[in-house]
């Protein structure tokens, strides 16, 4: 695995400033976990910042946080990669729920579920061999290009956290010239 | 309820809709004080003056303050509106105090009319924002056929589960708007879930269970006990028991502090004998408490041998601070009731021996001052004042400081809701408002702000207030010249440096912490005159011998009255447990 991408607040309590790190995944104990939260909130104005709002006053560490509409207008799923112990998951998914807007947060982590991130990314691809190359790993990677410039391409890609990172260490040598991530999401497997 | 207007065929306005909610609702009393964005709501509460009554702070704050000591008194929502920009954002102080101490709140606020939010316009602040944090709910109401339901959630939101502070922001052309609302439209709460707090059976026996393998229990009751209206459960839960019980700030009153099981406060300035029992505990069954850093010191030395039984019906609180052993999601009061039917008394040997222990700490390290102090001290005035009134229905605010601590140690309250204190968020300031709003609830009661001479003059302009409103509010000023709590840390952590801590004229001696003998050289400003300007009554004292009929002169005047008591400030608040340490550090001299 490459690194991930933290947000690590800049005073442990009461600091509203936030940095981003690159810390090694490596560097991940068994007692400072990654979870996945999924949480079902009422699709209404300022649901966000309050929601992150809280996070950041609480000082909680969150990796990656995506939201979007369900296929219930009124409800909107937001999914939070948390870092931290039990204890911190435990806080931070009851500081959760008594947000009167939050209608139900699951810890999915310990269940069997699906997980992706979006990416696009703009390399450097001048005509010729690098070209070649990239269009290569894309297809390994099972990613698509989808904008051809003179001298670079947009690449779109999706999956699991690992694979993203895996492709952005293979991208760099090329040269990477814009890189946006959706953030995680994810979902729990229908048990048959 | 709402249900008689359906079939009102008179299409009321936005700001009628919200004043006949709040009266639909029960609510007697609103503080309010008007401004461009809320000016149609004051014309609203005009046309119901009849059924409720509006009473005019002089700052928002107060006005805001005074609805939480209605809330707290009475344990109904407390309502105060402001209209938008500063006077919203004066309503931010006492907004976060009521989310500290989970008081029942409801405040609106005017807003600029709807074309124009986000422009920066006159007046505008984006007040809903600003409060996420410190509000349990917050409303910008931009539809005025919402009103009815966002009224009726704000309610349910602001008094069920935790009870908290709720917003409501209410933009004039939403106020101005006349269309057919739908009275009964239903809430759309479909994150919040409250009714199911409720301690299961299991959770019920295990305690039991706990209770009677223990030989060391002790009881630490906090907010939680009086907000669910279980002191009467407590009571029978200790009379069944015999387990002492010691209290937090919030909770003093749920247990009468005169009764010789009561250990009385815990925690920095809490009694000897309790902080000791909970040091010596083998079963702390912590009720309606959030295990504060004011209670606990360092955390994990706190009740280190004790198994930890702690309800709450919030369920963050449970291992937020402490992990407990048995953590119980549940009302108190329902946990309580249930565990009442079939709780038994700990081993009586042993529980005898226990509370004879308390007991013993009890009569060797109580509460003390020095009884010959040739003037008046500040737990003197205290005590003389719980003399004179315990046998009446009386009610104490305080402000934030040393005076505020000498109250939770030396007027030992015997019914809840009876003691207002900011003790979460500790507002200086709070005293003289809150009072105003206890005497709007209770009109025949006697209520006295025990307050200092810093925490006095932050909202002292609501004197105003009380002599035009009519309500006789008694403030028993403890005037030492100086923020006393700030400077007892000076004088034991910093060498006594005063540090902007002299409240009276720079050039004075005491400003830098130079003067000699008891008093500031000249005492500023002159209170008395500063009452009497405000129709107040007012009088100074400053000898002991005075001090009992001056009392007495207070509480027989007919309305609101300053008694300006001249004490020492070199007096410190003991016992003290300093911040972050453990009860093995407690100061005793």
């Amino acid at each position: 695995m490459g690194g991930c991408l933290r947000f690590v607040p800049a005073l442990s309590r009461g600091g509203d400033a936030t940095i981003m790190l690159i810390c090694p995944a490596s560097l991940e104990t068994p007692e400072t976990m990654r979870h996945v939260l999924s949480a079902l909130v009422q699709n209404v104005p300022g649901v966000l910042a309050h929601i992150s709002g809280m996070l950041a006053s609480r000082g909680y560490n969150i990796d990656s946080l995506a939201v979007g509409e369900t296929e219930d207008p009124h409800l909107s799923r937001m999914t939070f990669v948390v870092v931290g112990d039990e204890r911190v998951l435990e806080q931070v998914r009851k500081q959760l729920e008594k947000i009167v807007t939050v209608v139900k947060v699951d810890d999915i982590s310990s269940k069997d579920f699906v997980e992706r991130d979006l990416m696009l990314v703009k390399v450097k691809a001048p005509p010729g061999g690098q070209r070649t190359e990239i269009r290569e790993l894309v297809e390994i990677f099972r990613g698509r290009i989808v904008d051809v410039g003179d001298q670079e391409v947009m690449i779109e890609i999706s999956g699991k956290e690992g694979k993203i990172e895996a492709f952005i260490n293979r991208m760099r040598p090329y040269g990477i010239l814009e890189l946006v991530r959706s953030g995680r999401i994810a979902m729990v497997r229908t048990h048959s | 309820m709402a249900t008689s207007v359906t079939t009102d065929a008179k299409t009321l306005s936005g700001a009628d809709i919200l004043v006949k909610s709040l009266v639909d609702h029960g609510v007697d009393v609103i503080f309010a004080y008007p401004g461009g964005a809320s000016m149609p709501l004051h014309q609203a509460l005009t046309r119901f003056g009849d059924r409720l009554r509006t009473i005019l702070p002089r700052h928002e704050q107060g006005g805001a303050f005074a609805a939480q000591g209605y809330a707290r008194s009475t344990g109904k929502v407390g309502v105060c509106m402001a209209t938008s920009g500063p006077g919203a954002t004066n309503l931010v102080t006492a907004i976060a105090d009521a989310k500290l101490d989970s008081v029942p709140l409801v405040a609106i606020s005017g807003q600029v009319s709807t074309a124009v939010i986000g422009s920066d316009a006159f007046q505008e602040t984006p007040i809903v924002e600003v409060c996420r944090g410190i509000t349990k709910h917050h409303y910008l109401v931009t539809d005025v056929r919402d009103v009815p339901r966002v009224m009726r959630e704000a309610f349910h939101v602001a008094k069920t589960g935790r009870p908290g502070p709720v917003l409501v922001d209410m933009p004039k052309d939403v106020q101005l708007a006349a269309e057919e609302v739908d009275w009964d439209a239903p809430m759309d709460l479909p994150g919040y879930h409250v009714e199911d707090r409720r301690a299961r059976p299991e959770q019920i026996k295990q305690v039991a269970a706990a209770i009677k393998l223990a030989k060391r229990p002790v009881v630490y009751a906090g907010g939680g006990v009086i907000a669910s209206d279980a002191n009467e459960s407590l009571r029978k839960f200790v009379a069944k028991t015999g387990i002492p019980v010691t209290m937090t700030a919030m909770g003093l009153g749920a247990y009468p502090g005169d009764d010789p099981l009561s250990l009385d406060m815990l925690g920095m300035h809490g009694s000897v004998y309790a902080n000791w029992a909970v040091r010596d505990c083998d079963l702390l069954l912590a009720f309606g408490v959030r295990f504060d850093d004011r209670v606990t010191g360092m955390v994990a030395e706190f009740a280190k041998h004790a198994k930890i039984v702690h309800v709450d019906i919030d369920p963050s609180e449970l291992n937020k601070n402490k992990p407990a052993h048995i953590p119980i999601c549940s009302d108190v009061k329902y946990f309580l009731d249930q565990l009442n039917e079939i709780v038994s008394a700990p081993p009586q040997a042993e529980i005898k021996e226990w509370v004879k222990q308390c007991q013993q700490w009890k009569k060797e390290h109580p509460f003390k001052y020095s009884e010959t102090f040739d003037g008046i001290l500040q737990q003197h005035a205290i005590r003389e004042l719980w003399k004179l009134t315990r046998d009446r229905d009386t009610y104490v605010t305080v402000g934030v400081g040393q005076h505020q601590m000498w109250t939770a140690q030396f007027y030992k309250f015997a019914r809840p809701r009876t003691w207002l204190s900011s003790s979460g968020l500790g507002t200086m300031g709070f005293g003289l408002p809150s009072a105003m709003g206890v005497q709007a609830a209770h009109p025949n009661s006697l209520v006295v702000d025990i307050d200092g001479d810093g925490s006095f003059l932050m909202n002292i302009q609501e004197l105003a207030t009380c002599y035009c409103e009519e309500l006789p509010v008694k403030v028993l000023l403890l005037n030492n010249q100086h923020l006393g709590m700030v400077v007892q840390w000076e004088d034991r952590f910093m060498q006594g440096n005063r540090a902007h801590t002299y409240l009276g004229p720079i050039r004075h001696a005491e400003a830098s912490g130079k003067g000699s003998g008891p008093y500031a050289e000249e005492r500023y400003p002159d209170f008395v005159t500063i009452a009497k300007g405000f129709g107040c009554g007012a009088a100074t004292v400053s000898k002991k011998a005075d001090l009992r009929a001056a009392l007495e002169e207070m509480i027989a005047h007919r309305g609101p009255y300053v008694l300006d008591v001249q004490v020492p400030y070199q007096e410190h608040v003991l016992p003290m447990i300093p911040a972050g340490r453990t009860v093995h550090d407690i100061i005793l001299e």
